[in-house]
């Protein structure tokens, strides 16, 4: 336990608005080991960013507020930080990536300004060796022309370009663990390819661990090791990429799968997306929360939160399905059928 | 850039041109001459002399050629009721008084008003907020020309803390800076609180929080100056506005400013007075708003590329 | 019940719903009660909204409440102070302020509404028509660029100059202040109408509407005007102070309403000499005046921006 880099512990977070409090993060516990890639997979509105927020200690109060839980970071308690002991954390240690390069830079200021802020701040250096810094991380995220590039503005930048500056943003300080929140949405598909390459040779070549949120499964086959799936602020399956892709467990994932396209597919599958929509956080239901939208959902399932069965090491899933008293598969899509 | 320049250049002497010609066709459009009203009492000769001596006897496009011509030479014209000085010299009299009192209110609305405005903003939806948005609604629902009379009671009568009419010293402008700022300041500020809002608002606020950024530093570094970019650009309607704020304002307190010239030409309804000086209110405006353009393209890098690319 | 069950009972096939109860949102508002709904919350927007219609209504009946009509004068009542018999005092010529307040406020909420309308008029079609011009064909372009190159002229003059030439020019009064004031005002508007309208013009529902075969005056009617009608009233709500403030300007001046017509800024001139001699009322109640006037016109058309702007959430 002791050797995790990141340890999320039953995590709650709510946020207070007009309409009411939303509990966003319902109880989340995950860990991530260090120099490996754990992608949180989720649809939008899930609690996977706010998650990543409070990692960072970012969640905006008011309105939002940690209730529960604890995140230990390299045998320091997060959750428990003044501000002041929180900047030391946030840059040097736990490097973020956003997911709109186009706004997630200062138009005014210079790239390499921007690049080492942070790293000038936490080392004392000249301002010679503050712009060798910046030309150095430039070339390190593939950017060509560093002695140009330093002194130019975002506006002159690619979308592509620019989300290799918020990288090179992150990693400036040297942190261990980098959070990437959905680094790829908002770009091209072959820029997608190109930035999520980028991330991983980074990785073997820092050893960092990194937290990859995302809603496409594509981008975790890509680059993770492990998975975490979340559905309306809860962890409904986690374990190996491998365990997860060959044998999902639970009823949310599979529906995730075959709303994946698949390009090796031998039959020609249709994709399929999952019918419904995510519950109110407002009033989440005391049941699993996925069970008004799970085709073998029982009466048990509305009733009652399902604790996590363990399959293979570390491969965990919160579903009814898995207790021994559970009918099989095909009972439940029968009786699906008849009514 | 260079090619933009002479572009805004040329935009700003047609801008002049015109405002030039739309008063002095809208003076000549009254009724009779300026000695109308005289000519009762002034014997033939006189009034024929007087015609000539301001070109009236002239076709008016003669005339309208001429008013040019000494534009042109940087004359801008007599006076009718104040046969030795022209307004040039009012010019020249008043100029020093206006700017300074110009130029000190402009100046405080602009430190107070970023000040005040960050503060809302950092502070929103808090008594601090709220206390400056009062403040600054109040600030856009008083005139000047009613601050104006409140300072003087209060902080010259009541409370003699500045003296008031004339300018013999640097003190006698604090009032009349004060009345004529507490507009724009109030502007100003709503601006910057809305604009601190929306920067602060901006994924590169959140980018920067990420570094490691203390709050204060973000503000500074950040913050304040992406949220003056669109302050920059209301600062020629408010200049503009402040501009005659002047006339009431040195009205009140008695400055001999330019503006002080300018009402009681219109008082006196001292025509080529009002042409020479709103001529003159003309070209300094032009020319500020010129420069705030200019001062934006410093401002903002990213200005210089697009106007470079067309 | 489920408390009686075992809960081994429960690990069945869970009976089939309607359809409807599997979306369970919170009720959604329309974007109009959400708008009215941000407006009545907003305090200050709702003083500014009462003290409007407080306005206009004494503005109706004020000048009828007192048995002094704005212009009787009665040297021997001259500047009485606030009494049972003179609500707001008297002036230098003993006229009720009372009377003359109201009838001020008649003469400025005159003056400002109508300068505006105007201004909405003409400012709504020169706009619309550069807007709509514009991306038309050479000949539309050019139209366009010919407007806007005036609008841009206009635009640089400074506004109260402008007013302040043509009142010198014009006889004074009522019709000639607002005139003056709407020879230029309109400006604003058409830069904002034609603004909104290309920023529409380029999104994709008016495509997708252009595309499924809509002729422009659906387009305008159904997607334009309901589209641009909210900036429209935020700017109206702000036109009509600025007029009011213009006219009391000029009426300071002397270039406004004449004697014995009462408008707020004349009174103002008229009470300036009263600071020295301590007959507060006659500046206080016009000051006063306009400053809740301008006030209140002000806080409202602000919460009627907040309400509007989609980004602004409670």
């Amino acid at each position: 336990m002791a050797d995790h880099l990141l340890q999320v512990e039953n995590l709650r977070v709510h946020f207070k608005t007009y309409g009411g409090e939303v509990q966003a993060v319902r109880g989340v516990t995950f860990h991530v080991d260090r120099g490996e890639t754990l992608a949180v997979v989720g649809e939008s509105g899930c609690g996977k960013s706010v998650t990543a927020q409070a990692i960072m200690g970012l969640i905006p109060n008011p309105p939002g507020r940690i209730v529960d839980g604890q995140i230990r970071f390299d045998g320091k308690v997060i959750t428990g930080m003044n501000k002041k002991e929180l900047l030391s954390v946030r840059g040097a240690e736990i490097g973020m990536v956003f997911q709109d390069p186009m706004t997630a830079l200062n138009p005014t200021m210079k790239v390499g300004a921007q690049i080492v802020e942070g790293f000038v701040r936490t080392h004392q250096v000249s301002k010679e060796e503050a712009r060798k810094k910046a030309m150095e991380m430039l070339r390190l995220v593939g950017i060509p022309d560093p002695e140009k590039r330093v002194d130019q503005y975002p506006h002159e930048f690619s979308g592509g370009m620019r989300q290799r500056v918020v990288i090179a943003i992150a990693l400036a300080n040297n942190p261990k663990l980098v959070i990437a929140d959905e680094p790829t949405t908002a770009l091209d598909v072959t820029i997608q390819a190109q930035i999520l390459d980028l991330l991983r040779e980074l990785q073997e070549k820092q050893q960092l661990s990194i937290v990859m949120i995302t809603h496409d499964l594509g981008v975790v086959a890509e680059i993770a090791h492990r998975a975490v799936v979340m559905y309306a602020g809860i962890v409904v399956e986690t374990g190996k990429v491998e365990d997860i892709f060959a044998n999902p467990k639970h009823p949310y994932t599979w529906g995730l799968m075959r709303s994946l396209p698949r390009i090796d597919g031998v039959e020609k599958e249709r994709l399929v997306p999952i019918e419904g929509t995510p519950p109110d956080l407002f009033h989440p239901p005391k049941g699993c929360p996925f069970a008004p939208r799970c085709q073998f959902a029982m009466e048990i399932c509305e009733q009652q939160m399902p604790d996590a069965s363990t399959f293979t090491a570390g491969h965990q899933a919160a579903c009814w399905l898995h207790d021994p008293r559970a009918p099989k598969l095909e009972e439940l899509v029968a009786a699906g059928r008849q009514t | 850039m260079s090619r933009y320049l002479l572009k805004r250049i040329l935009m700003m002497v047609l801008t002049l041109w015109i405002i030039v010609t739309l008063t002095f066709s809208l003076m000549h459009m009254i009724p009779g001459d300026p000695f109308a009203s005289e000519s009762d009492q002034l014997p033939e000769q006189i009034l024929l002399n007087l015609r000539a001596k301001y070109n009236l006897d002239e076709p008016l496009p003669m005339q309208y050629l001429l008013y040019l011509k000494s534009l042109v030479m940087l004359d801008l014209g007599p006076s009718i009721k104040s046969e030795t000085r022209g307004v040039n010299d009012m010019i020249k009299d008043g100029f020093g008084a206006s700017a300074l009192i110009g130029l000190q209110a402009i100046a405080v609305a602009l430190f107070f008003g970023l000040l005040f405005g960050t503060i809302a903003a950092l502070n929103r939806n808090t008594w601090i907020d709220y206390t400056a948005m009062v403040m600054a609604v109040l600030g856009i629902a008083v005139p000047s020309f009613i601050m104006a009379p409140l300072l003087i009671n209060y902080l010259a009568i009541k409370w003699p803390l500045f003296p008031v009419a004339t300018l013999t010293s640097w003190k006698h402008s604090v009032l009349p800076s004060l009345a004529l700022a507490f507009g724009p300041l109030a502007i100003i500020t709503r601006y910057m609180r809305t604009s601190m809002i929306d920067v602060m608002n901006q994924n590169y606020i959140r980018t920067a929080e990420a570094k490691g950024i203390p709050t204060f530093l973000i503000v500074i570094k950040h913050g304040i100056r992406n949220a003056i970019l669109p302050i920059v650009t209301f600062m020629g309607p408010l200049i503009a506005g402040l501009l005659t704020g002047t006339f009431v304002v040195e009205k009140i307190f008695a400055v001999p400013g330019i503006g002080k010239y300018f009402v009681d030409g219109i008082f006196n309804r001292d025509y080529p007075v009002i042409l020479g000086t709103t001529v003159f209110y003309s070209a300094i405006l032009v020319l500020i708003i010129f420069l705030i353009d200019l001062a934006y393209m410093f401002i903002d890098p990213r200005i210089k590329l697009s106007s470079r690319g067309r | 019940m489920a408390v009686d069950q075992s809960v081994n009972e429960l690990f069945r096939p869970r009976a089939q719903k309607a359809d409807g109860q599997i979306a369970q949102m919170r009720p959604s508002l329309t974007h109009f009660q959400q708008v009215t709904r941000k407006l009545v919350r907003n305090k200050l927007a709702m003083v500014g909204l009462t003290l409007i219609v407080l306005l206009i209504a004494m503005a109706i009946i004020g000048p009828h409440l007192v048995p002094y009509s704005y212009s009787d004068q009665s040297l021997l009542n001259a500047n009485q102070k606030i009494s049972s018999e003179h609500w707001f005092g008297t002036d230098e010529l003993g006229r009720d302020m009372f009377s003359r307040t109201w009838y001020g406020a008649r003469i400025s909420l005159i003056i400002g509404i109508s300068a505006a309308l105007i201004d909405l008029v003409i400012g709504v079609t020169v706009g619309g028509i550069a807007g709509y011009m514009a991306g038309r064909g050479k000949k539309g372009d050019r139209i366009d660029t010919i407007i806007m190159r005036l609008i841009e002229v206009l635009y640089g003059l400074p506004y109260l100059l402008v007013v302040i030439m043509l009142m010198v020019v014009m006889e004074p009064g009522i019709v000639t202040i607002i005139i003056a004031l709407s020879a230029t005002g309109w400006v604003g508007m058409a830069r904002l109408v034609r603004g909104q309208i290309l920023q529409l013009k380029n999104q994709e529902f008016i495509m997708a509407a252009q595309v499924l075969g809509a002729k422009f005056p659906r387009i305008l009617l159904r997607h334009l005007i309901p589209n641009t009608i909210g900036v429209i009233i935020v700017n109206l709500t702000f036109t009509i102070p600025s007029a009011i403030f213009a006219e009391s300007f000029l009426s300071f001046l002397g270039l406004g309403v004449q004697a014995p017509i009462a408008s707020w800024g004349t009174m103002t001139n008229d009470a300036l000499g009263v600071i020295l001699t301590g007959d507060w009322w006659r500046l206080f109640f016009p000051a006063l005046m306009i400053s809740l006037t301008m006030f209140a016109f002000n806080v409202f058309g602000d919460g009627l921006q907040d309400a509007l702007d989609p980004r602004i959430r409670e």
